[in-house]
């Protein structure tokens, strides 16, 4: 399998001294899906971030390894907060990613169709988003970030704000559109059990400065995940690394 | 209240108000021309219209107001915009604006006679001034305003140039601001026209002034009436687009 992205002793600072982390290593592989727990503070967004090249590396290289295809994107990202375009109907917020590409504009407008088939709002294409509620808004930002057919889906604690059924639902639907699709993901939460839950391998930052001091990978069935004793037991290892990184970082202060 | 109600109640008390200045205006309490009664404004405004007046001076204070709002609006918002979008030009403006904003508009009305004399050029000036200011301010701090979290979105979604993320994010998430900034301005323009007028521009300020020394003062009445009314209604066509533009909002 190729490798997509690729981080070498990666270190990202905002105040060009202090690094958030620092030699962070990473590699993910096509069609895989990675979650990222960690210790707040700890730089999981922000390691997003680098990758989007939102902000700048300080340190070591990230490396974004897909074909150039000029009617796509190779990275999409899914934000905490849906952050729609309020003054762009649905339909517009969708094809945000698509302007400046080499689309046309009935690709656009299938793109559209598809997206909203996936995250199942069909009949919203010409809503404002203050029409939409929560969980809708929320969709639809991962439909915006669908719609440039991305080989790369980073998504930054994007179910964290919703109730835990919609969560729920959402967690399914996306794991079917995975599927469905092939995309690599890269997702943060804080939210041990959806980690587990989604993830072929779950990554732990921690430390000061932070870096990945665990991995673990889930080889369960993703259909016995919900509930079964290998999933708990799973669940409970990563948050006693967890737990660990948290106290380790308290004895260091 | 509902809003048949209210616009009942709205009708009402403009009606009372007429009728009080109506009965004080009769009783002989004051000289017809301290107080002109109302009732003398519709033959007032025949006979002006008659004379071509009335049409000549609303004309010509639009064409003084629309000049002056263009000039005032075009460069306060672009400045205003400029200002908050780069931090050099924002801290090189800073002492400038604190000395010249306090100056009122009509402080500028002996400059605007030496640079451009008695002159339609003159009055577009002074009423340009304040609207530019009004603008200025509120496109900055809409600018400023503009959520940070939208600008990385259209970042992540490929928009980095300045000109893209202007177009895709910076001016459509300012535009509520801009816009109520622009119907100040169109208020703001309203109060400096007559003074602009004063010395002697032709327009409805001249003629109130004409027609105070010739105390026909149910004139200059009809004029602050006419004043009113021209008001009304470019601010409610312009509400019109503005609730057109910002259909998006709640």
């Amino acid at each position: 399998m190729a490798t997509v992205i690729h981080t070498e002793e990666l270190a990202v600072s905002f105040d060009g001294i202090t690094p958030v982390f620092e030699g962070l290593n990473l590699a993910i592989e096509k069609g895989e899906f990675v979650t990222l727990v960690g210790v707040s503070g700890a730089g999981k967004s922000t390691l997003l971030r680098v990758i989007a090249d939102l902000i700048p590396a300080f340190r070591g290289t990230v490396r974004v390894d897909t074909p150039h295809d000029p009617t796509r994107r190779n990275i999409a990202m899914v934000f905490q907060a849906a952050n729609l375009m309020p003054w762009r109907r649905v339909r517009d917020n969708i094809t945000l990613g698509l302007e400046g590409l080499e689309v046309t504009e009935q690709l656009k407008q299938e793109r559209v169709r598809w997206t909203l088939d996936l995250v199942g709002l069909d009949a919203y294409a010409d809503r404002w988003p203050y029409q939409l509620s929560g969980g809708q808004r929320q969709r639809i930002g991962i439909a915006r970030g669908l719609a440039v057919d991305p080989d790369i889906l980073l998504m930054d604690e994007p179910f964290g704000a919703l109730d835990a059924i919609t969560r729920n639902t959402l967690q399914d639907e996306l794991l079917r559109i995975w599927k469905e699709t092939g995309k690599s993901i890269l997702f943060v939460t804080h939210d041990i059990e959806e980690a587990v839950y989604l993830g072929d391998r779950v990554l732990l930052l921690g430390d000061t400065p932070a870096h990945i001091i665990n991995e673990y990978s889930v080889d369960i069935d993703r259909a016995e995940r919900r509930e079964s004793e290998a999933f708990l037991r799973e669940v409970d290892k990563v948050r006693a690394g967890l737990q660990a990184a948290i106290d380790g970082a308290a004895g260091d202060a | 209240m509902t809003p048949g109600k209210r616009y009942l109640m709205s009708a009402l008390g403009l009606a009372s108000f007429l009728l009080l200045w109506e009965a004080i205006a009769q009783s002989g309490m004051m000289a017809a021309h301290l107080l002109p009664p109302p009732s003398t404004l519709p033959a007032t405004l025949l006979s002006e219209i008659r004379l071509g007046i009335w049409q000549e001076m609303v004309w010509a204070s639009l064409s003084h107001y629309t000049v002056g709002l263009v000039l005032g609006s075009f460069f306060g918002v672009t400045l205003g915009v400029s200002v908050a979008l780069f931090p050099r030009v924002e801290a090189s403006q800073a002492w400038l604006a604190r000395v010249f904003r306090p100056i009122p508009p009509l402080a500028w009305i002996p400059f605007a006679i030496i640079w451009f004399g008695i002159s339609e050029t003159a009055a577009a000036f002074i009423i340009s001034i304040g609207i530019f200011w009004i603008n200025y301010f509120t496109a900055m701090t809409a600018v400023q305003a503009v959520d940070k979290d939208l600008i990385e979105v259209a970042r992540a979604f490929g928009h980095r140039s300045l000109y893209d993320l202007l177009r895709k994010v910076i001016l459509p998430g300012a535009a509520p601001g801009i816009l109520s900034g622009l119907r100040a301005g169109l208020g703001q323009g309203w109060m400096t026209v007559v003074a602009a007028e004063l010395f002697g521009i032709p327009g409805i300020g001249q003629r109130m002034i004409e027609a105070s020394g010739l105390l026909a003062s149910e004139v200059v009445v009809l004029y602050m009436f006419s004043i009113a009314l021209l008001y009304g209604i470019s601010d409610y066509l312009f509400v019109r687009v503005q609730s057109k533009l910002l259909e998006w909002q709640r």
